[in-house]
């Protein structure tokens, strides 16, 4: 029943091409801007100014993806779905599906950071590690989030909710991107790894137990 | 009178807080010197904070177990109560950060992780005055009530933690565990926290009678008219 879920996710989304390709686009032009923002001198941005921007971009770019996540369903399709299959595979299958999409725009993301400025990285598997944790992060909270945003049908209540009750992965994880970009040794990232996992888990359990309560309305 | 008299005793610990705070020895430690005093204006903010967000959080809980519209009222007044006193420890906090350490907000790790958590609460009365339905308001606001503490837990007590600090207590400094050296302090500091409890839930307790009353008055209204 996962499976199908997120097979149905998919194939809505690739049938609506153009939320996807916004999205790619919105990505492609916060890169261009920051590029152009530094009057095109590359040595201006220092490793942690390359760090912020990414993670600032990684950040935005999770909200908008996932903001959407409730908003695209008509209120019949929502009544259907509650009577086929239980709120909890909803919201499993839903934090699945926006955590392979965060990740999927945080990797283009990174890729357009080596194309646009340089690679300031010396333990790059260390940081696709923390990139995977990140994005499973912001798709577990931002997922609830936007369920609770999408009932109150107010623009603004997305980033409003969801930006503070972020900042504690974001902290961890810059951090860590710290630690990489000055080649430390993988040990010294352990505390910020596993407090980064700690917070996952939370965040994961909490949207799975809680999730079902707002689906009821 | 024998139902107030938790008050009375909370009027008593305060009065005797501010006169004992203000007169009584406190150790010299160099460059705190006489602003250790805040530790009994300072500190128990944050104790009174987290105990009455999570007096709010516990009556999310229950009021997502069984829907009762009184419980959604007492977990709101909590919340209300606890970012006051968030607010008041983050002004006494850059009073002291003032004299202390030369600015009042110096970018600790304390201090940015309470500033977020008064953001993630600010966030839920945004949250509650954007639902119009009140149902639909007591429970999507109890689930985020939840998300907010929780997510407020690694913010105050597991990050700064990890970071180093220039806040007592933490990275070295003299900190709560110096005052084992003089228990003057904690005859002053222990009825202090006490007091400044009491106080909260007194203006809480008094927040939700009238929010009941309001209620009641709501539907006495509603009655007369249909």
């Amino acid at each position: 029943m996962l499976v199908r879920l997120l097979y149905k996710e998919f194939t809505l989304e690739l049938r609506r091409k153009t939320v996807i390709s916004g999205l790619a686009l919105y990505l492609i032009s916060t890169i261009f801007i920051y590029y152009l923002s530094f009057n095109l001198r590359q040595n201006l941005i220092s490793p942690l100014t390359w760090s912020a921007l990414f993670w600032v971009t990684i950040l935005f770019t999770s909200v908008n993806t996932v903001a959407k996540s409730f908003i695209g369903e008509k209120k019949g399709e929502q009544i259907y779905y509650y009577s086929l299959v239980s709120p909890v595979l909803i919201i499993v299958s839903k934090i699945l599906y926006n955590f392979l999409l965060c990740l999927l725009l945080a990797m283009a993301g990174y890729i357009l950071f080596l194309v646009f400025f340089t690679n300031p990285l010396v333990d790059v598997g260390l940081f696709s590690l923390t990139i995977a944790l990140a994005c499973l992060g912001f798709a577990a909270s931002l997922t609830l989030l936007s369920g609770i945003a999408a009932k109150a049908n107010n623009n603004i209540l997305m980033p409003v909710l969801s930006f503070p009750v972020i900042i504690g992965i974001l902290l961890m994880v810059i951090q860590i991107t710290k630690n990489c970009i000055d080649g430390l040794d993988r040990s010294a990232s352990t505390d910020e790894l596993l407090t980064l996992c700690a917070i996952n888990i939370m965040v994961t359990s909490i949207s799975y137990l809680l999730f079902p309560y707002i689906w009821r309305s | 009178m024998n139902k107030s008299w938790w008050k009375i005793l909370s009027v008593i610990l305060l009065l005797y807080t501010v006169a004992g705070g203000f007169l009584m020895d406190v150790p010299r430690l160099s460059i705190i010197n006489e602003t250790i005093r805040a530790l009994y204006f300072h500190v128990p903010m944050w104790f009174g904070m987290v105990l009455m967000f999570l007096l709010s959080t516990l009556n999310g809980i229950l009021y997502l177990r069984k829907p009762d519209k009184d419980r959604d009222i007492v977990s709101v007044e909590f919340a209300n109560t606890g970012l006051t006193f968030g607010v008041l420890g983050i002004v006494t906090g850059m009073f002291w950060a003032n004299y202390t350490w030369g600015s009042p907000w110096h970018g600790d790790p304390k201090q940015n992780g309470a500033a977020i958590t008064l953001l993630v609460y600010m966030a839920y009365f945004i949250l509650r005055g954007s639902l119009e339905n009140h149902e639909q308001r007591a429970r999507l606001s109890a689930v985020y009530n939840i998300f907010a503490f929780a997510a407020m837990i690694p913010l105050i007590f597991i990050i700064p933690r990890l970071t180093s600090s220039m806040h007592p207590g933490s990275g070295g400094n003299p900190g709560f565990n110096m005052y084992d050296l003089d228990s003057n302090m904690r005859k002053v500091f222990y009825p202090a926290v006490t007091g400044w409890i009491l106080l909260g839930v007194w203006i809480a307790s008094v927040r939700i009678r009238l929010r009941r009353v309001e209620e009641k008055i709501l539907d006495l209204e509603y009655e007369k008219n249909n």
